[in-house]
């Protein structure tokens, strides 16, 4: 049981990385991280494209539609995709939920 | 005459090593706090020996360029160097993730807002215990405890975010509850919580803070509860006691694999505790090219890949995962580095090793040796 109610993220939240995780280039190993405390995580396109537009303003559901035009792919999955990386961001304390 | 030709040794190839992750620059040992498990070793570097600005700035420009993009400011107390926040700064200015490893003491409102403007990434900050008098007789410093409490207010209100970090030991495992508490009301995002490990100071303390069997199994317990009520909340990072463990640690993740250190002086150490190894060859920053340390140095590349590893690990499933373990605890515990870690479970020394830390547990705890005093 947790008496902390969980995040969770959902097709309104808006959210943003917080000051302390950060995506850079790796120029000695070619990829794109992201940093955060202890932690480095290489990102693949997509992820790096959906950290890219977490801009604390637009929503989820608005970035899944962007993207769904895009990427010529269903929104409803595209969604569903960007909801768990966010989620899986933000149990690692690595996401600001702005609302 | 005769002779002998002898022909000339070929250097041993050297082994592929990935390019590194992570520094620890210890800038220097100087600290107001004298914490009886310090890893710091027993030989205590003097301020008039430390790496001068410059010196620092160069090394992390060449960090960078080798690979590392972890970069943690460490000592010591690293506030104690005047040029914290000109290091911080130059530290951002290679694009490095700054972390700042601090006891608190020597930290002030202005000096963490100078800190946060010149591109700080992280704070991590200790604490000793989970009350005022408890903590301060580890840390051997009257009011270090308030200070911290004080110090994370101006930590949280720069933006910067804050881990704490706990040592645990005999004398305040049955705290954690509390320190976990704390970490929460301190605003911070993540605590480590690392059981106590027995080189340099704390080898002196093993009476003072080997803890007991019991007290390890009830604390992985109240760790396992606490992340799973607190997930989202604040990220636990959790290192057990390793000889109540089966295995042992990859320690530093694999010797040469991951991350160095510096040493106030500007020694280049596999890991911190590296120079308790008699046969290492140490090389320093200000005279060699880190890359050329890293990839060539005989102390990175001492214990690299599989040859140099006894039989027992060499035919071990496990060897691509603890490496065999920590080189420095089997020098400090089989008196030979390159054995197998003796907290493994198929060392033949593990019977020993788990009797002396029973019988360091049970003991009477006396009065701290506290580190440099
Ligand atoms: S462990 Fe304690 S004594 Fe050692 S550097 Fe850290 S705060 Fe100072
Ligand atoms: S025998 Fe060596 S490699 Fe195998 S588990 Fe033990 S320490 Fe690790």
């Amino acid at each position: 049981m947790s008496d902390q109610p969980q995040v969770v993220i959902t097709d309104s939240s808006v959210v943003k990385l917080p000051r302390g995780v950060r995506l850079r280039r790796d120029p000695v190993r070619n990829h794109m991280v992201l940093l955060a405390p202890e932690r480095a995580m290489a990102l693949d396109d997509i992820a790096v494209v959906i950290v890219q537009a977490l801009d604390g303003v637009k929503s989820v559901d608005v970035l899944s539609q962007e993207f769904s035009e895009k990427f010529h792919a269903p929104k409803d999955q595209i969604a569903q995709d960007i909801k768990a990386f966010l989620t899986e961001l933000s149990n690692r304390r690595m996401l600001e939920i702005v609302q | 005459m005769n002779v002998a030709l002898s022909p000339v040794p070929t250097p041993r190839a050297p082994i592929a090593a990935p390019p590194p992750m992570a520094m620890l620059a210890e800038l220097t040992h100087r600290c107001p706090l004298a914490c009886p498990y310090c890893s710091n070793p027993l030989d205590l570097a003097k301020a008039s020996e430390e790496l001068t600005t410059e010196q620092w700035i160069d090394i992390f420009r060449q960090a960078a360029d080798l690979g590392v993009l972890h970069l943690h400011l460490s000592g010591g107390e690293p506030a104690a160097r005047r040029d914290l926040v000109e290091l911080t700064r130059a530290a951002a200015s290679f694009d490095l993730y700054s972390n700042l490893i601090t006891s608190g003491v020597g930290l002030n409102e202005n000096r963490i807002k100078d800190l946060a403007d010149v591109g700080l990434d992280h704070v991590q900050l200790s604490i000793q215990g989970s009350s005022p008098i408890s903590a301060d007789r580890v840390g051997g410093y009257k009011g270090g405890y308030d200070r911290k409490i004080a110090v994370a207010g101006w930590v949280r209100d720069s933006g910067i975010p804050l881990t704490v970090n706990a040592v645990c030991h005999k004398q305040n495992m049955d705290q954690l509850d509390e320190m976990l508490d704390l970490a929460v009301k301190l605003g911070a995002r993540r605590i480590e919580i690392a059981t106590v490990q027995f080189h340099g100071w704390a080898e002196r303390n093993r009476r003072q803070l080997m803890p007991t069997k019991e007290q390890v199994l009830k604390a992985n317990q109240t760790v396992a509860e606490a992340s799973k009520r607190l997930e989202g909340t604040l990220v636990i990072d959790y290192v057990p006691a390793d000889h109540h463990s089966t295995y042992p640690k990859a320690c530093m993740g694999g010797w040469g694999r991951i991350g160095l250190n510096v040493t106030p002086t500007g020694k280049v150490l596999p890991c911190h505790a590296a120079e308790t190894i008699p046969s290492l060859i140490f090389d320093y920053a200000y005279k060699t090219p880190l890359a050329d340390i890293w990839y060539n140095g005989q102390a990175f590349n001492a214990y690299r890949g599989d040859d140099w590893m006894p039989d027992l690990c060499r035919s071990c499933d496990r060897k691509s995962i603890d490496f065999g373990g920590c080189r420095c605890q089997a020098m400090a515990l089989a008196g030979n580095a390159a054995e197998t870690d003796p907290v493994c479970i198929r060392s033949p020394l593990r019977n020993q090793l788990v009797e002396k830390a029973a019988e360091d547990a049970a003991a009477q705890p006396g009065d701290f040796v506290y580190r440099g005093r």
